[in-house]
């Protein structure tokens, strides 16, 4: 028998780690799906520099849409910082054996990166803009007239979309004291889970924007430029059909990565196994079988598979779970990697 | 330059909270929160059972997590003692060094910032020992140079069974308890 008591009561520390709340698992999440529409808005322009017809596929605006969920996610983010006043401080250093040091300066190269991504297309997709300040034009017309500019964009688009969706992971593996959290399987694991969420947001888009020509005013042209498809021309249905079937994929990849990550806890020391009994069996079982793998893995898997064959109407069922799931997946990750930590044993 | 570090001997400790209130005193830490803390350890199957007290706090690690995560550098080791501080005006108040301490000694400031324990280095500077060591009516706790080879804390490693706490993290730390 081995019983501790401790007289110990910090707030959040106490009786288990509670520092971070909703706000991260929110930011991880977005980063996550920033990642994802980064890779895949890559691939995008790189049919574009190939000289496809942009309005016959989606995701061109995803850029747009990534901008906006990087700024609300680096938003969350803020809002998690307890000495608010002094986060310009993270600009005054660089700290290489922090992930946190890192994913703040990658993201200052995340912001130009889609900006110049967003400017491709902002004149096509917002034409109110575009008819205001007219040097978006000329820097559309600019970059599109240059395939090898547009492929170089491309490839920075996905390089630095999967460190992006990479980082979100190792911003929580590094640390020894969190055996939860200590495994190199988070970083890929949080890419493929953003890549999933990433291709289910433009899934989603496609699906709930009405058809027909998009607004072109000063709001209604702006909330377009994030989702509405280009030009009057719906998406083939190739494209649909191949985000869909890339999302397999995904999901495939993310069933296969909690499989290892929970292999490597299993076999682990004891502190890891009880750390993978906090999701397996323990008090987020509910949340990790229910809601990460039943409805935010398989549901989508099965129902995306049926839609692909025809078997069921299109509905956007499958990305709304994928989201979800996504979320869920952060949060579990976060609330019970703070409960896990490293016990001691009874010696006797 | 000294590596200041604690020997505390569980033999002699009754857990009387001293350390704790002197800390608190000295370092006008916030009420509801505490820098040091008593821990007490049954094991054993009865009636064959053992109990050892410690009094516990930041480990001063030679290898400290805390110190390796902070974006800001606000997290350092100083270079009086090797003590392992939290400067409030680089802090931002992220927490992940509280995350990162497997010994939960860290916490959040109501101020906003890492708070911990920081072996009284104002108290140290002027020769004296941390206000916890200064009061205990039990003289369990040492402080000393980890570097001086004849300095009490060493002598004591050297004749006494010593261990530290969760040595398996890797974090070398600087807290010996005399078992």
């Amino acid at each position: 028998m081995l019983e501790i008591t401790t007289t110990r009561h910090n707030p959040l520390v106490d009786p288990v780690l509670a520092v971070w709340s909703w706000e991260i698992p929110v930011y991880l999440f977005i980063g996550g799906i920033v990642a994802g529409l980064m890779v895949l808005a890559g691939f995008n322009l790189l049919r574009l520099a190939r000289g496809d017809d942009p309005r016959r596929f989606f995701s061109l605006q995803a850029p747009i849409l990534a901008l906006v969920l990087l700024s609300a996610g680096m938003g969350a983010l803020f809002l998690d910082l307890a000495h608010k006043l002094y986060v310009w401080r993270v600009y005054l250093a660089f700290e290489p054996s922090s992930p946190m040091s890192w994913g703040s300066w990658i993201l200052l190269i995340v912001y130009p990166v889609l900006i110049v991504s967003a400017l491709i297309r902002l004149d096509a997709s917002w034409p109110w803009l575009g008819a205001r300040l007219p040097a978006i034009r000329r820097a559309s017309d600019a970059l599109l007239a240059q395939p090898g500019l547009l492929r170089a964009i491309a490839w920075t688009n996905i390089v630095v979309g999967i460190g992006v969706g990479i980082y979100t992971g190792i911003l929580l593996s590094t640390m020894v004291a969190r055996p939860l959290w200590n495994s190199a399987v988070l970083g890929p694991l949080f890419l493929f889970s953003g890549l999933s969420a990433g291709a289910a947001l433009l899934h989603l888009a496609a699906r709930i924007v009405p058809s027909g020509p998009a607004p072109t005013g000063l709001i209604g042209g702006a909330f377009a430029s994030l989702v509405q498809r280009l030009g009057p021309s719906s998406p083939e249905p190739r494209t649909a059909d191949a985000i869909q079937r890339a999302d397999l994929a995904f999901i495939a990849i993310e069933m296969a990565l909690i499989l290892l990550l929970l292999i490597g806890l299993l076999s682990a020391g004891a502190a890891q196994i009880e750390a993978a009994k906090l999701l397996v069996a323990g008090p987020y079982a509910w949340a990790f079988w229910g809601g990460i793998v039943g409805a935010g893995l398989v549901l989508p898997m099965v129902l995306q598979a049926l839609e692909l064959g025809h078997r069921i109407p299109h509905t956007v069922v499958p990305a709304v779970l994928v989201l979800a799931g996504g979320f869920a997946l952060r949060w579990v990750m976060v609330v019970a990697g703070q409960h896990s930590s490293l016990i001691q044993m009874a010696g006797n | 330059m000294a590596r200041y570090g604690m020997v505390i001997d569980t033999t002699r400790c009754v857990g009387c909270m001293d350390c704790v209130v002197a800390c608190a005193t000295e370092n006008d830490v916030p009420h509801g929160y505490c820098r040091d803390w008593i821990t007490t350890e049954v094991s054993g199957t009865y009636p064959n059972l053992r109990m050892e007290i410690r009094s516990e706090r930041c480990n001063h690690c030679d290898n400290p997590p805390c110190v390796s995560c902070c974006p800001t550098g606000a997290s350092h080791v100083s270079d009086f003692g090797k003590i392992v501080l939290t400067d409030p005006a680089k802090c931002i108040g992220c927490k992940a060094c509280v995350a990162s301490c497997p010994y939960g000694a860290r916490f959040v400031h109501p101020d906003g910032y890492a708070s911990k324990c920081t072996f009284c280095e104002h108290r140290v500077k002027e020769g004296k020992d941390p206000a916890c060591v200064s009061v205990c009516p039990t003289r369990c706790m040492h402080f000393g140079d980890l570097d001086d080879p004849k300095s009490l804390v060493n002598q004591l490693l050297q004749s006494r069974k010593a261990k530290t706490l969760l040595p398996e993290a890797g974090t070398k730390p600087r807290i010996y308890y005399l078992v």
